[in-house]
């Protein structure tokens, strides 16, 4: 039960950070929230998966599944609502990032 | 920072950071309400600041060279104060030695509350709080003397037509807010009356409350949200949460005792504390929940006229 | 000795940051911010103070004997809500003075006082 549960915990800070390396490294703002919606959500999802299996009876269990239903919902709505909010303002995503050596940039369909 | 959206956002960072550390510190009241006022309803107020004001300062300094002097001198001198102070975490602090262990003790035994932070601020200090639902109550009048604004009605064709254009734009997040909200509401309720057995209250319930209802008039827009909330009707709550936290003093000097006594209020005196914080904690939830939806209300109010698409902020 | 005191100092840091951004911008919603500022590191420092080392959370439990002090909880939850109304009032106060005035930078609003009289 431990060392499920701690399991669970690691691989949720993991995707945390590197979804936090997304965001810096990341070079438009469209890529960097679709790395960090995906990421931040399944983090907080398996951290919560892993308290809940520290102590698996009782009513934290019911609380905690209630929060995870509430981040499912929540978090990828807020993302779509940071990408909605930059496609109303007409924030262009980059599309070229290809040039060959020739300086010509390659089509992109 | 030349941008204040930038720096808005920072100090909502910096508002969780604080409450992330408030949690370490084992004052997991403190922490909830700073996460809910400070890292939500502050950042909510100030964006909405500055949708009239403007998004960018002058990056001109006052004589920043003067001022920095003046900060490291004082700094020092405070830094100087701290060095007789007690360590970090000690027990046997003055502060933990005179009042608070009669707090502790005595609690459960008068009060029956097992949350000590509500029992002190309900029960023991409950003057205190009367006043300051009396600043909160204050400070929402005088944004009201400030920023209110008489909206004429609006033809309900152009109505219809905004609120048709908006739904568009909008919809995933309208259909998403609509099932979210009442669950929000749910979780005000049970923050407020959860209050004696962990952390919660009246004031972070009263913030959530405004939350939810900020929530549904940012994205159904102003004239929706006036019309579904009365406007008449939630000043009139507000006030009538002061008036019910008095009164429950009142009560309790007419019955014979002290102002908010809370053991005149029935014959066994521990269910005379439950009834009496019951009742307070709801005079502050209905204060603080219409104080912050009268002054976000009267800020979006405020918005020039001739703005008459809703920019989300 | 001088690392016991070391979160009175990270205190008195973040004080004087928001000293620093009170005087030194112009902008009265800086200034506002850097009042935030200000307002947080007191309650980190009240709250602080309040910390046992061993201690819980004050919320009476089965089998716990040491608790964090309430009282200092008690004075900042109030503080942090009466904190949010005064900023909510100063906000208030900046968006007339933008609309009274035209700009919320400090040098121009007194280079219009000073047109003015």
């Amino acid at each position: 039960m431990n060392i499920s549960s701690g399991l669970f915990l690691l691989v949720g800070s993991f995707l945390c950070v590197s979804g936090g390396v997304g965001v810096l490294r990341f070079p438009d703002f469209y890529t960097r929230m679709h790395a960090v919606g995906v990421t931040d959500t399944l983090a907080t999802a398996m951290i919560l998966i892993g308290l809940m299996l520290q102590m698996p009876e009782g009513i934290v269990v019911l609380k905690l599944i209630v929060i995870l239903l509430m981040t499912l919902f929540i978090s990828p709505t807020a993302s779509h609502a940071l990408a909605n909010a930059a496609m109303n303002n007409n924030l262009k995503p980059k599309l070229n990032m290809n040039e060959d050596s020739k300086g010509q940039t390659s089509s992109n369909p | 920072m030349k941008d204040l959206l930038a720096a808005i956002m920072l100090s909502g960072i910096y508002g969780l950071l604080s409450a992330s550390f408030f949690v370490a510190m084992d004052a997991v009241d403190v922490a909830f309400t700073e996460a809910s006022v400070g890292a939500g309803i502050s950042t909510l107020l100030m964006l909405a600041a500055i949708t009239i004001t403007g998004h960018s300062e002058d990056p001109v300094r006052h004589k920043p060279v003067l001022a920095a002097i003046v900060v490291f001198i004082t700094g020092g001198m405070l830094i100087y104060g701290t060095l007789d102070m007690p360590y970090f975490g000690t027990a046997q602090a003055p502060v933990h030695l005179h009042v608070v262990p009669r707090y502790i003790t005595e609690s459960m035994q008068e009060i029956g509350v097992p949350n000590i932070v509500t029992s002190v601020l309900a029960s023991y200090r409950a003057f205190d709080t009367l006043g300051e639902v009396v600043v909160i109550f204050t400070a929402g009048m005088g944004v009201l003397a400030l920023l209110s604004m008489v909206h004429g009605p609006m033809e309900k064709a152009e109505f219809e037509s905004i609120n048709d254009s908006m739904h568009e734009k909008y919809l995933i997040l309208r259909i998403v807010t609509k099932i979210l909200i009442p669950f929000i509401l749910i979780y005000a309720l049970y923050v407020q009356f959860h209050g004696d057995y962990g952390p919660g209250g009246g004031f972070q319930a009263g913030v959530i409350f405004a939350a939810a209802i900020i929530l549904y008039a940012m994205l159904f827009g102003m004239r929706t949200a006036r019309r579904v909330v009365n406007q008449a009707l939630v000043r009139l709550i507000a006030a009538f949460g002061v008036l019910f936290y008095g009164s429950v003093g009142v009560v309790s000097l007419l019955n014979g005792k002290n102002f908010l006594d809370y053991s005149a209020l029935s014959a066994d005196p521990v269910a005379g504390q439950h009834l009496g914080i019951l009742l307070i904690e709801l005079g502050v939830g209905f204060t603080v929940a219409s104080v912050m939806v009268i002054i976000f209300f009267n800020f979006e109010g405020r918005r020039k006229k001739s703005n008459t698409t809703e920019t989300k902020v | 000795m001088i690392l016991g005191l070391y979160n009175y100092w990270i205190v008195v840091v973040l004080m004087m940051i928001g000293f620093y951004i009170v005087i030194a911008h112009g902008n009265l919603v800086k200034k506002i911010i850097g009042l935030t500022i200000f307002q947080t590191s007191v309650f980190i420092f009240y709250i602080s103070i309040a910390k046992v080392n061993g201690g819980t959370a004050p919320i009476i439990a089965e089998g716990i004997q040491l608790y964090s002090n309430p009282l200092p909880h008690v004075l900042i939850l109030t503080a942090i809500v009466v904190g949010i109304a005064t900023t909510a009032v100063g906000l208030a106060l900046a968006v007339r003075i933008k609309e009274a005035y035209g700009s919320i930078e400090e040098d121009e609003i007194q280079k219009k006082d000073n047109l003015d009289c």
